[in-house]
């Protein structure tokens, strides 16, 4: 049995945790899989959880309930993974490789005295269990063996799409009372500030992001590029130059060391295509690239080029948008 | 007084093409060089803020090859006041031997009276990317442990660490001693100064020999993505390229709202 952390927003579940809840099926063919829902789950999204869950094949959903869940605390979630997996002598715990996803299995995996695999990719084999995942920023994959008694393991954002089950199921709704100890609260939030603007789920989950790189030029150079990015209804995403000097926010970042995203557009504009940026955009469905440089890494590996300054051909896009439009 | 340790780790400089050594178990950097990872080099300048806001020190450790004192080096000369090499072969170290070894220098300097408030690590190194030195770390000591920390600072008995989650900016308050690792995007890493470099030259490194039985990573090896020939298609040049990228948006079903 496969213990699966799911988490849930507005939507219901997430499309990263609807994806480690593909993944898992394939860790341990025919074993099952098994959901923990840490917290309470609202209302009005219960139904809809336990739709997506039940599409999806879960046998179970697992739900951890005390008063002390409901500020997050990494070791605390991880107490409620690891009562579960103990309980049902889980082969694997599995959840997505966002940052909470990773930090969880960490404690997860140091609890049990186990292993651990992050931003896993692909199963090689299931016996011994062999996982590729990604690693030196996506540039490159480390097989990894994963024999001990229980299997920890994170997936990559967008190593796969949710995909039905084959038999749908009715999970049935377990809640539970987690053993924490004071110790598990030592690093727990103790408030949260929203974000000002910032939505740092948009970037993750935008359809259409316009890129921009170093052919920006300067903090000045992206007013045509955020006009486009608002007449496409998408989310700009920049590469790590861009942040480096400080043109735009950290929080904008497409790649390694910022957001993976998977739109079905990118329009990556000026953006050369280093390996670490590559990582965050390679999972877009189809990608365009305008670069000055017909041979940089961003042109060849995309689906359309244009070759040329964004600074001339952004707007002419722009206005040939407003000129059909109206 | 807090003083503050800052573990780092020597990386391959992957920003140009990555290539594998012969026995697949390492990325072969003769011709890309090395660097320290982009989010210790933040942890590196939180590590020297706090230190100097509170009147501690900030020490720097690795554990790696005798080659990794340039990446020391690289630290005393931003402001690190002191330096540790745990001296390893870094590619027959698992992250749970790594936090081992980290564990055992910290005992080592309490039980000579230097004890470290809080401990700084990268969220994940560059190359291996295993994400969980730094939590190992903190149930090896004892200690409370947050990761992916953009900023932090020391007040009185705590340090109270920012980082993005789901909802906005999460705040969180440790007791100290306490462990922390940092994501890149809270603070820029300064640049050495001309003394920084002299007294980095000057500043001796404490080595010292491996002391854990490593239990390994699980590493059966690595490989490169399969190379995708280019199948590029090229709208046009210049802006004369517009109404074919615009036809493309509204084939994909992008442009209808």
């Amino acid at each position: 049995m496969i213990v699966v952390l799911v988490e849930t927003a507005e939507g219901g579940v997430t499309l990263v945790s609807r994806e480690a809840l593909t993944f898992a099926r394939d860790v341990a063919p025919g074993e099952g899989v098994q959901a923990v829902v840490v917290g309470d789950l609202a209302e009005e999204i219960r139904p809809q959880v336990l739709g997506q869950l039940g599409e999806l094949g879960v046998a179970a959903m697992h739900q951890a309930v005390d008063d002390r869940l409901g500020r997050y605390a990494a070791a605390t979630w991880a107490a409620a993974l690891v009562d579960v997996a103990k309980r049902q002598s889980a082969q694997a715990v599995v959840a997505a490789g966002t940052p909470r996803g990773n930090e969880i299995l960490a404690h997860v995996a140091t609890r049990m005295g186990v292993a651990m695999a992050a931003n896993v990719v692909a199963v090689e084999t299931t016996q011994p269990l062999v996982v590729t995942r990604q690693v030196v920023g996506g540039a490159a994959l480390e097989e990894m063996r994963l024999d001990d008694h229980v299997a920890v393991l994170s997936v990559a954002g967008h190593a796969c799409d949710p995909a039905a089950a084959e038999t749908p199921t009715d999970p049935a709704v377990t809640t539970y009372s987690p053993g924490l100890t004071e110790a598990d609260l030592r690093a727990q939030v103790v408030r949260t500030e929203p974000a000002e603007v910032v939505d740092t789920a948009a970037l993750t989950d935008a359809r259409v992001v316009v890129g921009a790189g170093r052919g920006a030029g300067g903090p000045d150079g992206f007013d045509g590029l955020l006009e486009l990015t608002e007449l496409l209804g998408g989310v700009l995403g920049v590469s790590r130059v861009v942040t480096s000097l400080g043109w735009r926010p950290h929080h904008e970042q497409v790649g390694q060391t910022g957001s993976r995203i998977s739109p079905d557009l990118y329009l990556a504009c000026g953006i050369s295509g280093a390996i670490q940026h590559w990582a965050g955009c390679q999972s877009a469905k189809t990608i365009v690239a305008i670069n000055t440089d017909a041979d940089a890494p961003m042109v060849t590996k995309a689906d359309y080029a244009v070759i040329g300054d964004l600074h001339e051909i952004v707007p002419a896009i722009n206005e040939e948008i407003r000129r059909r439009r109206s | 007084m807090v003083d503050v340790l800052v573990c780092v780790k020597r990386v391959p400089d992957s920003s140009g093409q990555v290539l594998l050594s012969p026995d697949e178990q390492s990325v072969d950097a003769r011709h890309v060089g090395f660097t320290t990872s982009p989010h210790e080099e933040c942890a590196v300048e939180l590590a020297i803020q706090v230190a100097a806001a509170a009147g501690g020190g900030a020490t720097v450790l690795t554990v790696a090859s005798v080659d990794a004192t340039a990446q020391l080096r690289n630290a005393i000369a931003v402001g690190c006041t002191s330096a540790v090499l745990v001296e390893a072969d870094p590619n027959r170290l698992g992250p749970a031997d790594v936090a081992a070894e980290i564990a055992e220098v910290i005992r080592a300097h309490e039980a000579a009276g230097r004890r470290y408030d809080l401990v700084l690590l990268g969220n994940d190194a560059a190359d291996t990317g295993d994400f969980q030195v730094g939590v190992r770390l903190g149930y090896a000591l004892d200690r409370p442990v947050v990761t992916g920390i953009a900023t932090c600072e020391v007040q009185g008995e705590r340090v109270v660490a920012r980082g993005e989650g789901p909802d906005g900016t999460e705040v969180f308050e440790l007791d100290l001693p306490a462990v922390v690792t940092v994501s890149e995007g809270g603070v820029a890493p300064r640049y050495p100064s001309i003394p920084g470099r002299m007294k980095a030259k000057k500043t001796p490194v404490e080595t010292r020999a491996a002391g854990v039985d490593p239990v390994g990573p699980a590493r059966v090896r690595l490989k490169l993505m399969p190379e995708q020939p280019s199948s590029v298609q090229v709208l046009g040049e210049g802006p004369a390229a517009a109404p074919a990228v615009v036809d493309l948006l509204e084939q994909l079903g992008v442009l209808a709202r």
